[in-house]
């Protein structure tokens, strides 16, 4: 565990009296799949929702501890000590539902990160992201013959596909995944599923699941969540072969979930 | 006959009157509709639309000064109560648990239900008193005040109803709140927020009482709003209580035409509300 991306320090994060993160201390490697597992309700949305600040737009949320970015030029970023907008664009997010902007065509949405920013991309260049990152997420042949069609005619699995297209196409250190496919078939969770394993020799993906199964086919680490305290963190093959905490033992024999 | 039978045919019943009420509570309209094109229609032509009065004994003229003096009407009216509406309703749908959500949503509720006339009087205080003369801008004032609740309520509902995901979906990509707003939000939501503008449009176009003693009413043809102005209920309601026979037949065709203006506006509505 040499290269760190994410760390965290005595992270603590409630809602008004409820405490959902107690006091986690958890650094997250580069170019690894991180799952963040546990049952409903122990925090692990609340956790990454820390790691791009979302957690503060709650009403009455608070949050304690500090949360670093490390860059690859080993720049390090205190994420709540800086603009918040800055800290999103570095570290993206895809969402439980998928959510593509349903006003903008497959195009618009690749590159809405740029188009909501006001940010001005030369035609070539944003047709040269929106080709690169549509590949990259598997979506370009499928989708090349119309780009310009609304986003929201796609099924349910390309749709998550085109939001992880979105995230990924402004470049980056970290994305972090909210249950990515609850709410998909296991034909389209099993593709995306491969897609992330293709992408993380270019981007950190931090992906929180209570599915067993699904963090122990997609990752490198493990970290098991338990009523908002961090019971257990490692290599997914050790936690899951050799769980040396109780609760981890029985959370992955589905005594508890 | 078994206890099955008589349920059969008790719900048989209650299920034609049903359908019998439902049938008759559209004659109303039906009813409004058929008299209005009976007696409006042939008087609607070409000189109709676009001539102004005439002086009563000669024939023709037309009621031009009542069609400019509603849309000049109609338009002060969105120019004050559309941005304020929505940006009410931006406010109203984003911090919907404050106090002042609270307050302004019962005012507005309330607003909704103050008669019109009394809306009416309010502008004659607040611009005809202080300028000294009735205007086309004290009718707009009171019309763009009855059409603000509707407005700000349309707005809310429909920003309610846009999922919650989508506003997140911009503010992880670091889009700041304002431009989420903007770019985001309002987009989403356009067709609705037009529904209620459209929806408010019809409300003010008949509207009569509050023009009494505001827009007052004007023979000829006025583009300037601070003087008096003519409006197709005003004309309509100043023709019907006239003693003459021409200017009857001239209020049938007057109402004619607003009916038909409403209507259309209902029925553009109804098609971009289902298109959403």
């Amino acid at each position: 565990m040499s290269d760190i991306v994410l760390r965290t320090e005595n992270l603590t994060a409630s809602y008004d009296e409820h405490i959902a993160v107690k006091n986690v201390n958890l650094s997250i490697v580069r170019n690894k799949i991180t799952a963040i597992m546990g049952p409903s309700g122990c925090g692990k949305t609340t956790l990454i929702r820390c790691f791009n600040r979302m957690h503060e737009l709650s009403p009455k949320a608070r949050v304690e501890g500090k949360v670093f970015l490390i860059e690859n030029s080993n720049e390090v970023i205190d994420i709540y000590s800086v603009d918040p907008m800055l800290v999103r664009r570095k570290i993206g997010m895809v969402f439980q539902k998928p959510n593509p902007f349903p006003t903008m065509s497959i195009y618009e949405n690749v590159i809405a990160g740029y188009i909501l920013n006001g940010i001005r991309l030369k035609k070539s260049d944003a047709d040269e992201i929106v080709e690169e990152t549509l590949k990259k997420v598997s979506l370009w042949d499928e989708v090349k013959d119309q780009l310009r069609k609304k986003g929201a005619f796609l099924s349910g699995g390309q749709q998550q596909r085109l939001c992880i297209a979105r995230a990924l196409a402004m470049k980056p250190d970290v994305i972090l995944l909210d249950e990515p496919t609850s709410a998909l078939d296991p034909v389209a969770t099993m593709k995306i599923e491969e897609l992330l394993e293709q992408l993380k020799n270019t981007v950190t993906i931090v992906i929180v699941t209570h599915n067993v199964g699904q963090a122990g086919r997609v990752s490198d680490y493990v970290a098991f969540m338990y009523l908002g305290e961090l019971v257990e963190y490692g290599p997914t093959d050790v936690i899951f072969t050799r769980p040396s905490h109780e609760k981890t033992e029985e959370f992955l024999s589905g005594k508890i979930g | 006959m078994t206890k099955y039978e008589l349920r059969i045919i008790k719900s048989k019943v209650i299920s034609v009157i049903l359908t019998f009420i439902t049938i008759v509570s559209t004659f109303p309209f039906l009813l409004v509709l058929y008299f209005i094109m009976k007696n409006g229609i042939s008087v609607i032509n070409w000189e109709f639309l676009t001539s102004l009065p005439k002086p009563v004994g000669e024939p023709g003229g037309g009621i031009l000064n009542a069609i400019i003096g509603t849309a000049i009407l109609v338009t002060i009216a969105l120019i004050l109560s559309v941005p304020f509406g929505i940006l009410a309703g931006i406010y109203l749908a984003e911090r919907s648990e404050t106090k002042i959500a609270f307050i302004s949503r019962l005012v507005s509720e309330i607003l909704q239900g103050v008669p019109s006339i009394v809306i009416g009087i309010i502008a004659y205080l607040w611009v005809v008193k202080p300028i000294g003369y009735f205007s086309a801008l004290s009718g707009g004032v009171a019309l763009g005040i009855i059409m603000l609740p509707l407005v700000i309520k349309s707005t809310e509902e429909i920003l309610k109803l846009i999922p919650h995901e989508l506003k997140e979906a911009s503010l992880a990509l670091g889009v700041p709140y304002y431009k989420t707003i903007l770019k985001v939000m309002i987009p989403a939501g356009l067709s609705g927020i037009l529904t209620g503008v459209l929806t408010g449009i019809a409300r003010i176009a008949g509207e009569t009482a509050p023009l009494l003693f505001t827009a007052f009413g004007n023979p000829f043809l006025s583009f300037n709003i601070l003087k008096p102005i003519s409006a197709l209920p005003l004309l309509i309601f100043t023709y019907a209580i006239s003693p003459y026979e021409n200017w009857w037949a001239k209020a049938w065709g007057a109402s004619c035409i607003l009916v038909f203006f409403v209507l259309s506006l209902n029925i553009i509505t109804r098609l971009i509300s289902t298109r959403r």
